[in-house]
């Protein structure tokens, strides 16, 4: 009896530690002098109120499952990727560069060579650290935040002395040629809302039917929970994490597709309010596992799009404070700890 | 005195311990023996405070006693030599003994390094309290622990597992130090399964079997065949019996291979390997003696992982006639493995099972290239689980149930597992290293059965074990390892005959005769 109510709160526990953090965000909106109710009010109509606002949050969703899944992946092979920042970056701007350098190409296959490239640049983005870890031992953790710096600081210097748009002040490339472009969800009225969604929704199946059905995903899973075991059972550690960190690295950069052909047209530098950080935290609501990345995407989506419009519909809450109700459910979820703590002590 | 009475824990649908009812006098050696699983960790974890029990009462010196952790068994007087030490490897003995209760002035560490010093002069412990913990052999780390415990004032004290690590020199030491710590007055509480340990420690035996209590025997009114068959549940033979094995006892037998399995030829590796040359025919278990740290790691490693080494190694080694190492031409171990060579790893842990993932995935491990198991490029899991209930089935792995995580296996059934893994896809050669460490009676047996029964039909083995007795049961021939050299090599006859003694392997191995 004890045993199953327990298997049922571990079933529900990141739903537990969402509430609670949420609870405690709003919390903090009373201590700022709104009523929690109203405020709780407002994020649910703000995120999921009209056909319009849900696009918003869905529009939003979007990059962090692709963001959660690179994250997730990584985990699964024992690897931490925080570059998928960079990644993404470099996603988005070589999309727009294959747009803006081969305006001829039909529509037909245009927007998979867009998308092609989007995801090589990510994986090459992503192999790189992983070819340095598996070769020469060094930590991918530091090696993924230096090439983000490294993918800024080029990406801004193509997008200003290659690619710069000519009629604007702003630090952006000039437009892909419109076959590029992929069909916006007119459903969701003017959310920018594209058919991105679908091909996210996709790569949660595949990296589902990759991890636990495949061979190759077996084994990378394997390297993830022992190098030991997998490099007796003659698994080659090393390949399997450059691949994993190539794989994560090409899902970052799908970010891309969704920014330069589904809403902007263009690579904008600094367009990702750090999509690539929000998705380690997406995967680890979602326990690295592709439907929780994509429950916790949608989640973050909305909190997103939620706490966006606070600023705007209350007197006290300021976009700082909006953020501190996001960073406390993120830092609930990330006590998971306390739940591994319990479970050791009640099992041998 | 301690007293369990009707101790009761479950965990999960596991019963580990069902209806315990013990005594342990005070200033006796007590041994608890048990099968990997049977309980006797379980029931001594609780009277340390680590669990609480479900139902059933612990007293202690005639007081009920209620732990919420560990810390108030400390304080009552309880105290635990845990299997892998808890202490910190750069400190030194006396920063560990007193961790926790650091000094806070000279003169009070001046009183504290007295005091350590008059227990270790008390009890025999002699230890340097200024060195390193990391510089100290398994032995001496072990001292430090039950200095620290009786530094903490301990008047029971529970060793779990204490001699898994120690060498039989180091053993004999912890027997010597176990009777002094008695005759002071301390209890001292032995989980084991090593009974021929137990026939020489201790005073009197609890044996588990299953999560309770079936005997308790004095040891001078017992042996080690009543232990190992009440540990059991039946009739047990220590010794592999080789003769039921023999090629032509055995359905199949009879040896197809005519090429030795495993050739080495003058392979070196920097300082760890000189010079070893040696052959595996078909059918033949080669068994490699030597005390641990002498070359034996490093061997497996670089015929399994020859690329891994080849810039560091000479020599040429060939597995089932096919160059592994020869020149600057290596095979990878995935290829080693594809020819059909199995390999049951040191550490089963690190290197044999995917712990948290379910059995059937470490049952996987390794052999998901092959054909069988799969379909293009997928797992074909329904032809796997099938594979792993008939793996589970003949070779005794309990619960039956593949789908469990690797963990919630003793390390008995691990073993099995990773035993019936490895002949899943009967391979023509073996690389077994310590097949049955930290596994029990019932299971060496079976372990040790399956071998040589697959030996009968072929299979070449090399067996590396540090148990000795391990060793002489189941080699046709023992190569002697001794600072990366081969320094001797015995035959089965030799031994069953006499005209070698384990005496005569001892010094062999430790480099004083040849």
């Amino acid at each position: 009896m004890r045993d199953s109510v327990w298997k049922i709160l571990r079933f529900l526990r990141p739903l537990i530690a969402v509430s609670a953090g949420l609870a405690a965000g709003l919390l903090v909106t009373a201590l700022a002098g709104e009523n929690p109710l109203h405020v709780l009010a407002i994020l649910g109509r703000s995120a999921f109120g009209s056909r319009y606002d849900f696009g918003m949050t869905l529009f939003y969703a979007t990059p962090l499952i692709f963001t959660g899944l690179s994250v997730a992946l990584a985990f699964h092979a024992g690897l931490f990727n925080i570059g998928a920042e960079g990644q993404l970056t470099l996603g988005a701007l070589a999309a727009a560069t294959v747009g803006i350098c081969f305006p001829g190409v039909p529509a037909v296959i245009a927007p998979f060579l867009a998308g092609l490239a989007a995801f090589a640049a990510g994986a090459l983005w992503g192999a790189i650290p992983g070819w340095l870890r598996a070769r020469r031992g060094s930590h991918e953790v530091i090696n993924t935040i230096m090439m983000n710096f490294i993918a800024v600081g080029l990406s801004s210097w193509v997008t200003l002395y290659l690619l710069k748009n000519p009629d604007s002040q702003n630090p952006e490339t000039q437009a892909v040629a419109p076959s590029y472009l992929i069909k916006h969800l007119d459903f969701f009225g003017d959310a920018p809302l594209s058919i991105a969604l679908f091909v996210a929704l996709a790569a949660v199946v595949a990296i589902w039917i990759f991890l636990s059905k495949s061979t190759r995903g077996f084994e990378l899973r394997s390297v993830g929970q022992s190098e030991g075991a997998a490099r007796a059972a003659g698994i080659s550690v090393g390949r399997m994490q450059i691949l994993a960190m190539a794989l994560a690295g090409g899902l970052a950069g799908l970010v891309g597709v969704s920014e330069v052909l589904g809403n902007a047209t263009r690579f904008k530098v600094g367009f990702s309010p750090e999509y690539g950080f929000m998705g380690i935290a997406v995967a680890l609501l979602g326990r690295s596992r592709p439907l929780g990345v994509l429950g916790a995407a949608l989640l973050f989506g909305a909190l997103h799009k939620g706490t966006a419009d606070l600023d705007m519909e209350t007197e006290n809450i300021t976009r700082d404070l909006s953020l501190i109700l996001q960073g406390l459910v993120i830092l609930s979820v990330a006590a998971d700890g306390l739940w591994a703590w319990l479970d050791r002590r009640r099992s041998p | 005195m301690i007293e369990l009475k009707a101790l009761r824990k479950v965990f999960g649908a596991v019963v580990a311990n069902a209806d315990v009812s013990l005594k342990i006098e005070r200033g006796s050696i007590h041994a608890i023996i048990g099968e990997n699983g049977a309980g006797k960790s379980t029931a001594m974890k609780m009277l340390y405070g680590i669990y609480p029990p479900d139902s059933g009462e612990i007293f202690v010196e005639g007081r009920l006693c209620h732990w919420r952790s560990p810390r108030d068994a400390i304080a009552a007087g309880i105290g635990m030599v845990h299997q892998h030490f808890m202490l910190a490897a750069p400190y030194s003995v006396f920063e560990n003994i007193v961790l926790g209760v650091e000094p806070l002035w000279p003169a009070q560490r001046q009183a504290m390094r007295e005091k350590i010093k008059a227990l270790s002069a008390q009890y025999g412990l002699a230890v340097d309290l200024d060195a390193k913990i990391e510089d100290l052999p398994v032995g001496i780390q072990q001292r430090v622990e039950i200095l620290k415990l009786l530094y903490q004032n301990a008047r029971i004290l529970i060793f779990d597992e204490p001699t898994a690590v120690l060498t039989p020199q180091e053993a004999r030491n912890l027997f010597a130090n176990l009777k002094k710590l008695k005759s002071e007055g301390k209890t001292c509480i032995l989980i084991t399964h090593k009974l021929k340990e137990v026939m020489e420690a201790s005073d009197q035996v609890t044996i588990f079997r299953a999560g309770a209590v079936v005997g308790e025997v004095k040891t001078s009114e017992t042996s080690v065949d009543e232990l190992a068959s009440l540990m059991v549940g039946r009739k047990v033979s220590l010794r592999a019996e080789r003769g039921a094995f023999e090629a032509k006892n055995v359905a199949g037998g009879g040896s197809k291979e005519t090429g030795p399995v495993l050739r080495v030829k003058n392979l070196s590796l920097k300082s760890s390997l000189r010079d070893l040359s040696f052959e595996i025919a078909p059918g033949e278990i080669v068994g490699i003696a030597g005390i641990e740290g002498n070359g034996q790691s490093e061997l497996l490693q670089v015929l399994l992982h020859p690329k891994e080494y080849h810039k560091k190694m000479s020599g040429e080694v060939s597995w089932l006639g096919v160059p592994s190492l020869s020149g600057s031409k290596t095979l990878s171990n995935s290829e080693i493995r594809a020819l059909g060579v199995g390999c049951v790893p040191e550490d089963r842990h690190q290197e044999a099972v995917l712990l948290k993932r379910p059995a059937l995935e470490s049952f996987l491990l390794g052999f998901q290239r092959r054909s069988r198991f799969k379909k293009s490029v997928f797992i074909d899991s329904s032809r796997l689980a099938q594979a792993a209930a008939e793996a589970f089935e003949s070779f005794d792995i309990r619960p039956r149930d593949p789908a469990l995580e690797m963990s919630k296996f003793s390390g008995g059934n691990q073993q099995k597992l990773v035993i019936a893994r490895e002949f899943e896809f009967s391979p023509r050669a073996l690389i077994a290293a310590h097949p049955t460490r930290g596994v029990d009676v019932g299971a060496i047996e079976f372990i040790h059965a399956q071998i040589l029964k697959a030996r009968a039909k072929g299979l070449g083995v090399l067996l590396v074990s540090s148990e000795l007795d391990e060793i002489l049961a189941l080699s046709d021939r023992v190569l002697v390892i001794y600072e990366g050299r081969i320094v001797g090599e015995f035959k089965h006859e030799e031994f069953s005959t006499g005209q070698v003694t384990e005496m005569d392997l001892g010094r062999c191995m430790t480099g004083v005769a040849k």
